[in-house]
């Protein structure tokens, strides 16, 4: 499903050439949970913003369902995005003045859904995710756990191929992050491919298929039995 | 996005920073008022002058003693050179065309009037019975000039309110014999309290027949003659007539210059459409510099707003979305701003009104579109800056919040 054939991406930092991605080649099937390991600069939130068509690679091919992506126009690669892919962030990044519920609706207004199907696809999810008594609170009168959950629901409202989880539980305390590892591999398990970045290797030797870049570059691609 | 949503979600984002948006809206809404407000009074001014004008009658035309120098006719002319006398018999003359409705001379001077050891100077006109009609001059007592021929030095004349109340009091004047300059005359008639015409103020005039005038101010010369034309189409004929009777009188010298009321009331109405025009133009720099204002606030929230930016594109929000959604903030608060600025001016003319009744100080509905639409523009225009730069954020960056 995905695809990267020997894919770079090189930064120009103080005259310096860093290579975040040293042509990485790698395939992600459908339904896989994958997390990607490595210390702090070694590419691998390169490697995700790449998958989550936020940054472009320099050289190499990208083939996400079976289309070349690299050479998509901005408009392109929104609709793709708002289509394939859900993005979970450590700071979760919800949008103070809306409520649950309208955080969790976002990507639909943004693609032009209209109020009556945007809660009919919302209110199913915040049942399922216990956020029920929660719907109508701003992102600061919930708890981190609870914003967490707000943004995983919007991250997969769109029914999106892909997950992809950039230190889904960073910022959060240890019971948190379980039950958030806990709600994502319960969505992995319906079906939903989920890539987890991560330092915690707690979290990272959870997945089934644990990657490991140092320097921009595969270092070691482990599937569990 | 649906339009619908666009403006809900930009309603909500204005509203979670109300000191500033309530600032933009200030900003905006005074533009507006001022726009409509100085048109409002510019308009009502062009209005006032206008009806000054045309309670002279349209169809009337003066006939001033003298060539103006320039041939347009201008207020300018009206201190034209005199070469040769407008004489009582040139009027006669002037009378006699078949486009002539009505026609009066007019002679005008400074005199004191005493009755019984009370005495004042007033303006002194002397004129003929037609004057009622052509300067709707309204009657409170008594009866105007006769109907009689130009030339008789009739003692007798018709009083101001003004100058009635000042020498008699509660007394009635009407009959008594009142010294005028060196001679005596008696009151037949007292003018009704209202109204201005020619610059002169109706309560404080003394009207007596044309040639006692010219006795008392020891002239042969008129101030001027007004005609009358039958209709607005004989006024061409009517000039024709003027000209040709004056220079058959003159030697062959067309010495006198023929305004007529229209060609002076367009080009008042000119002037003062260009004055409003004017007044509004300055007031739109205030809108340019609202639509200014609105440009930077935008960039501040653009700056404040970049992880929302950052997350929308992540969401599937392209560009163009992300332009649209800050436009449409720009556009709400400035058709916001601008109905709020719409009352206000309008808010504005009504107490201009109070305070000065006579001005019509209702803004023109062009002034009105304009105001709106120079809002918008400004808005529309000063918020593409901050939108294209929020739409070119690298979603990476934005969401790490730089």
């Amino acid at each position: 499903m995905i695809e990267l054939r020997e894919v770079s991406r090189i930064f120009h930092v103080g005259g310096q050439e860093v290579r975040a991605m040293d042509r990485i080649s790698l395939a992600i099937q459908p339904g896989e949970y994958l997390s990607i390991m490595g210390p702090s600069g070694s590419g691998k939130s390169t490697l995700l913003n790449t998958l989550g068509l936020l940054d472009t690679p320099d050289s190499g091919a990208y083939l996400l369902q079976g289309q070349d992506v690299t050479s998509l126009n901005d408009a392109q690669l929104a609709a793709v995005r708002s289509r394939t892919i859900g993005f979970i962030f450590q700071f979760f990044h919800l949008i103070p003045r809306l409520t649950a519920q309208q955080n969790i609706e976002l990507p639909l207004l943004l693609a032009g859904v209209s109020r009556r199907e945007r809660t009919g696809r919302s209110t199913p999810l915040i049942e399922a995710f216990g956020l029920s008594d929660r719907s109508n609170h701003r992102p600061d009168e919930l708890s981190g756990g609870q914003r967490q959950r707000v943004a995983i629901a919007r991250a997969v409202i769109n029914k999106p191929a892909v997950l992809l989880a950039d230190e889904p539980t960073g910022n959060l305390d240890r019971h948190s992050g379980a039950d958030i590892i806990e709600l994502l591999e319960g969505l992995n398990q319906g079906g939903l491919t989920l890539v987890v970045v991560t330092h915690d290797p707690e979290v990272g030797e959870r997945a089934r298929r644990q990657i490991r870049v140092v320097d921009g570059r595969i270092a070691a691609d482990v599937r569990r039995a | 996005m649906r339009p619908l949503d666009a403006i809900g979600y930009g309603l909500a984002s204005l509203g979670s920073n109300r000191i500033r948006t309530l600032l933009m809206l200030l900003a905006m809404s005074i533009g507006v008022a001022a726009v409509v407000l100085l048109t409002g009074i510019g308009n009502g001014a062009r209005l006032y002058i206008v009806d000054q004008f045309s309670s002279l009658g349209t169809n009337l035309v003066i006939v001033i003693p003298g060539r103006a120098e320039t041939a347009s006719n201008t207020p300018a002319t009206l201190v034209g050179e005199t070469p040769r006398d407008l004489t009582l018999a040139d009027a006669r003359a002037l009378a006699r065309g078949d486009a002539v409705q009505r026609l009066t001379p007019i002679n005008i001077g400074e005199m004191n009037i005493a009755w019984r050891g009370k005495e004042r100077q007033v303006p002194l006109v002397g004129s003929t019975a037609p004057i009622l009609e052509i300067h709707h001059l309204q009657m409170d007592r008594g009866s105007f000039l006769p109907e009689e021929d130009m030339e008789i030095a009739r003692p007798v004349c018709v009083i101001g309110a003004k100058v009635h109340r000042e020498l008699f009091g509660q007394q009635n004047a009407l009959g008594e014999l009142v010294r005028l300059g060196g001679f005596r005359c008696r009151v037949i008639g007292v003018l009704g309290s209202e109204g201005r015409s020619l610059g002169l103020d109706t309560e404080e005039l003394v009207i007596v027949p044309v040639a006692f005038a010219q006795m008392l101010l020891n002239t042969e010369g008129l101030f001027r003659i007004l005609i009358e034309a039958k209709d607005l189409g004989v006024i061409d004929r009517l000039k024709t007539h003027i000209k040709t009777t004056i220079a058959k009188r003159h030697y062959g010298e067309e010495d006198v210059t023929i305004i007529t009321q229209d060609s002076v009331l367009a080009t008042f109405d000119k002037i003062l459409k260009v004055l409003t025009l004017t007044v509004a133009g300055i007031a739109g720099i205030s809108l340019v510099v609202a639509g200014i204002l609105i440009m930077n606030v935008m960039l501040m929230a653009v700056a404040q707003r970049t992880a929302e930016i950052g997350l929308c594109k992540a969401l599937g929000a392209g560009q163009l979305q992300i332009m649209a959604m800050l436009v449409t903030e720009a556009l709400l608060l400035s058709s916001i701003g601008g109905l709020i600025g719409l009352g206000l001016g309008f808010a504005g003319s009504w107490l201009a009104v109070q305070f000065y009744p006579a001005l019509n100080a209702t803004p023109p509905p062009w002034a009105i579109a304009a105001a709106l639409g120079t809002a918008l523009g400004t808005g529309f225009i000063f918020s593409l800056l901050p939108a294209r730069r929020a739409a070119r954020l690298d979603p990476i960056r934005a969401l790490a919040g730089h």
